[in-house]
């Protein structure tokens, strides 16, 4: 293998893998270190200027990272840094003179954002402190978009929504809310430099060649307009025996919400097995707490209408079978259909993008399932002052990648605006640097503990349920975050390994509690994987390869499962090894918080 | 701040025949200065037992003092040990020998505890064949009082502060050639393929196993003029052969070159095979080893690996014709026969 170019600013990246996971690549250790220091301001603004939303995702990511968490390949489950985040957003102090000043004077240029949701607010944020003059445009009455009309308020509070939202709207953005645009042709005759689409994916999935499904309109309901019926007060109450089709996380929300509205025999049915639900395994928790149970491998029949009114669903029983190559089908059992009463049904079976209001004749290409043509990488459309971001140039993803691609789509439109390239991308801002302060000790807390994940304390059941508006997760106190943020093993600070100053005794090799290290002749890196100190199974994790050392060997490194405790460093006699903290950071449009001041 | 080795391990470490993994073998964090050889070493023996697939509770380490001797906290935490006074490690492990010959002794001595202060026990112990595998860890100078020269310390070598040695050293390896050792080897702590393979040979071999393991003092003795330092050994290395350790009953899979290779099965039927011979060299000659030693020393060169070897060694137990149960589980009808039977030992006197 070649020796390792770590020079290379996504070698160690890659090394702090919940960073790594996340689509906006938050410094993770970065702000749980801040956590644990009581620094919470500071850790709120590290999130800030990654994810623009920390009290909102600290309750409501998806949390790509917590399956990346390295700790979750050390022992049973990763950090709970999803609620970590929550945390900072809990205790934080003031933070409003922290963010970038807006110019007054403004640089000549106009904005339109379409939809007010988390990748149009991303892109004001981006945009307002280099003087942009910024539009945004919403049906809704407030800012959020589908956070505020797709998640219920028992999963996030209205008042930290608004909070977050308003940081950016206060940002001096003009918004035009109630307000529908029916016309892209309209806004392109407006004399706006550029046009980003953050419109989402609004349309619910429905099953209408289902028998039935027309012959009653009551008690049918599509679940994500549900549930923002729901979120705006139109709708209060639902029948007591519920139905929701559906396994993703808005079958959950609507289940969930259901049980509040006077739902009291709520059943989520599933076409396909229980394990290939979409829905994150800690909302799947959350519903069956609250006594709602999920049927699996029954896809719906026909729905069940006399008189006009609806009676229930007739289900199939099905079985998954799975071909070699993984591919499912669901196979009838033979077993009799299932017939289950409902008041009400709720159709949570995914949601499309709409671009009814976008003219086919303006340059703007679309592509497969009716979606914009999109660079992957610029978010530009095919007609040049046109950007797309969020779920609306992709198809549905979830917050914190509609934010990534917000950042992207601001640089992408500065670029264009100032008549560069959109291809010219900024960098990352990188900084490596020793954390030594003596000879067992290190600027980071180097011990690791041996803790378990800590669970987050609930609200009663029985409170919760009688109030739609009442949050169930009560969050981690201080202290149990003190406790949790230690769980986290500093992958960020990097084993930094200097050729030139080993003398090959081994120490680091001898002291390594998780087997990381081996001296040994190189070859290739799929043979060197089957002889080190431990197997290196785990293909995914890069082999940290060294130059050639005197006696013709080389240092090798699985980054697997390295602890970061920094022990190959302590027990190194010429510092051949020293533990080096690597802040990464995406590079936004504008400059909102500079983390390498902490 | 870390004095604390963390407890997790890598999540697929093999385990050995017996189901342990090699974590199963350490011992508490090293106090000695980081990237001390006897680390190196301890790491090694950690390696040597848990390839062997030995039961702790069936392995008794005992030293002396030193830096040398205070490694036995660091590897194999859940065996027997015993800590003894300066030097005196060979008459407690004699000893123990004697009262338990089902145990495996690993002594661990340094270069002032075996060729200074405990000289005197040490021969012994190599002429009555004691079954035990007798580790020096040898920097060639008194590391926990400032790196003075030590007894092994080369002719001319200069220490730390400038000092230079202006006497001959002792060389343990050729002292217990001299007094009939039956296993005798040197190595280097900054080379686990030999030693490890060296450690497994000589915790088989019935009798005793003598490692003269050179490894470097970093703190006192690693600077440009030592001759014990990593880049003056690594630079006059010379080894006898390459050395491949199988135990008893295990397929042997390295090819057998006559005339470049020989292979030593020991009395428990495992094999030490060894590979590029160096000429004129039987391992099984004590001769040869002696002669080879002073050809190697004459160049210069630290000769290391097996040098000598006797498979037909025999344990102390063996050369007094004991009991083969352990002296320390007889019971006192086995101890005192009775008066009947004393009468008639004295009878046939008459």
């Amino acid at each position: 293998m070649k020796p390792t170019n770590i020079k290379d600013p996504e070698y160690f990246h890659k090394v702090v893998d919940c960073q790594y996971a996340c689509p906006a690549h938050t410094p993770v250790p970065e702000y749980i270190r801040l956590i644990a220091a009581e620094r919470y301001t500071e850790a709120y603004m590290v999130n800030w200027e990654s994810n623009v939303f920390p009290g909102i995702l600290g309750r409501t990511c998806d949390r790509p990272c917590e399956p990346a968490c390295r700790r979750g390949r050390i022992e049973e489950e990763p950090v709970a840094i999803c609620r970590l985040k929550r945390v900072a957003a809990d205790n934080k102090g003031e933070v409003r003179s922290l963010m970038p000043a807006v110019p007054k004077e403004k640089n000549g240029k106009k904005i339109a954002l379409i939809g007010g949701g988390p990748a149009s607010l991303t892109v004001a944020r981006d945009l307002a402190p280099l003087g942009y003059e910024i539009h945004l445009y919403d049906d809704q009455k407030a800012g959020g978009g589908m956070m505020r009309s797709q998640i219920p308020a028992f999963r996030l509070p209205e008042s930290v929504l608004a909070e977050e939202v308003d940081y950016v709207l206060d940002m001096g953005v003009h918004t035009h809310l109630n307000t529908f645009v029916s016309s892209m042709k309209d806004m392109l005759e407006k004399d706006y430099d550029a046009i980003f689409v953050g419109t989402g994916a609004p349309r619910g999935g429905d099953l209408p060649k289902l028998p039935g499904r027309w012959d009653t309109k009551e008690n049918i309901h599509l679940g994500i307009e549900w549930l923002a019926s729901v979120a705006f007060g139109h709708t209060t109450k639902i029948g007591k025996k519920v139905l929701v089709l559906g396994g993703g996380n808005t079958a959950m929300d609507c289940c969930r919400t259901a049980r509040r509205l006077g739902g009291e025999q709520v059943t989520v049915v599933v076409r396909s097995p229980f394990r290939d639900m979409k829905a994150s395994p800690w909302e799947i928790e959350d519903a069956q707490r609250e006594d709602i149970p999920i049927l699996n491998n029954m896809p719906p029949k026909k729905f069940v209408v006399e008189n006009g009114k609806l009676k229930g669903i007739v289900f199939e029983k099905v079985a998954a079978i799975y071909d070699e190559k993984g591919k499912r089908t669901l196979i009838p059992t033979g077993e009799p259909d299932v017939f289950l009463e409902a008041d009400d049904v709720l159709i949570a079976i995914g949601q499309d993008n709409a671009f009814p209001w976008i003219e086919r004749d303006l340059g703007i290409k679309f592509g497969n399932w009716d979606l914009p043509v999109v660079d992957k990488i610029t978010f530009q459309s095919t007609l040049d002052r046109v950007f797309f971001g969020g779920d609306a140039a992709f198809g549905p993803k979830n917050i914190i990648t509609a934010v990534a691609h917000g950042h992207q789509a601001a640089i992408s439109i500065d670029l264009f605006c100032r008549g560069e390239s959109v291809y010219n991308r900024p960098a990352p801002m990188t900084n490596l640097v020793s954390q030594k302060m003596g000879i067992h000790e290190w600027a980071y807390d180097s011990p690791v503990v041996i803790d378990a994940r800590y669970l987050v304390p609930h609200v009663d059941k029985q409170l919760a349920l009688k109030d739609r508006t009442m949050e169930v997760e009560l969050g981690f106190d201080q202290p149990t975050g003190f406790k949790e943020a230690q769980r986290c093993l500093n992958c960020d600070v990097q084993t930094v390994f200097n050729t030139s100053r080993c003398i090959e005794c081994d120490a680091c090799v001898d002291i390594c509690p998780t087997s990381c290290i081996t001296f040994t002749t190189n070859d290739e890196e799929a043979e060197l994987r089957q002889h080190l100190s431990a197997p290196a199974h785990n293909t995914t994790q890069d082999l940290y390869v060294s130059e050639d050392l005197p006696t013709g060997r080389v240092m090798i490194k699985d980054e697997d499962v390295c602890l970061h405790c920094g022990l190959c460093a302590e027990r190194c006699p010429t510092a051949a090894w020293d533990m080096q903290k690597y802040l990464y950071q995406v590079t936004k449009a504008a400059p909102i918080w500079n983390n390498s001041m902490l | 701040m870390t004095y604390i080795k963390p407890r997790f391990r890598h999540p697929e470490l093999p385990k050995n025949k017996i189901g342990y993994a090699k974590a199963d073998y350490e011992g508490a964090i090293s106090t000695l200065c980081a990237g001390c050889g006897h680390d190196s070493i301890s790491g090694a023996i950690v390696q040597a037992c848990y390839e062997l697939s030995i039961e702790p509770h069936r392995l008794a380490k005992l030293s002396g003092i030193g830096c040398s001797s205070k490694t036995p906290t660091y590897f194999l935490s859940n065996s027997h040990g015993f800590n003894t006074v300066h030097g005196r490690m060979p008459s407690i492990a004699t000893g123990a020998y004697l009262a338990n010959r089902e145990l495996i002794y690993l002594g661990v001595s340094g270069d002032g505890d075996s060729a200074s202060i405990g000289m005197g026990q040490f021969v012994h112990a190599v002429r009555r064949n004691v079954n035990m595998v007798y580790i020096v860890m040898n920097n060639g100078c008194y590391g926990l009082t400032k790196g003075q020269h030590s007894a092994t310390a080369d002719l001319g070598a200069q220490s730390k502060t400038g000092s230079v040695n202006p006497f001959p050293s002792i060389d343990l390896v050729g002292l217990a050639l001299e007094l009939g050792a039956t296993f005798v080897g040197r190595s280097f702590s900054g080379d686990k393929t030999q030693l490890v393979p060296l450690i497994k040979a000589a915790m088989s071999h019935p009798g005793f196993a003598l490692l003269d393991v050179i490894s470097p003092c970093v703190t006192f003795n690693n600077q440009s003029k030592s001759t014990k330092s990593y880049d003056y050994v690594r630079a006059h290395l010379e080894a006898t052969a390459t050395i491949d350790f199988v135990p008893h009953k295990e397929e042997i899979r390295v090819d057998y070159h006559p005339g470049h290779s020989a292979s030593v099965e020991l009395h428990d039927g495992s094999v030490i095979q060894l590979h590029k011979l160096a000429p004129h060299w039987d391992p099984t000659d004590r001769n040869s080893a002696v002669t080879r030693l002073q050809e190697s020393k004459i160049k210069g060169e630290i000769l290391t690996g097996l040098l000598y070897i006797d498979p037909e060694s025999q344990g102390l137990h063996d050369l007094e014709q004991t009991v083969p149960q352990a002296l320390n589980t007889l019971q006192e009808e086995d101890l005192n026969p009775g008066a009947k039977l004393l009468d008639e030992i004295n009878e046939s006197f008459r």
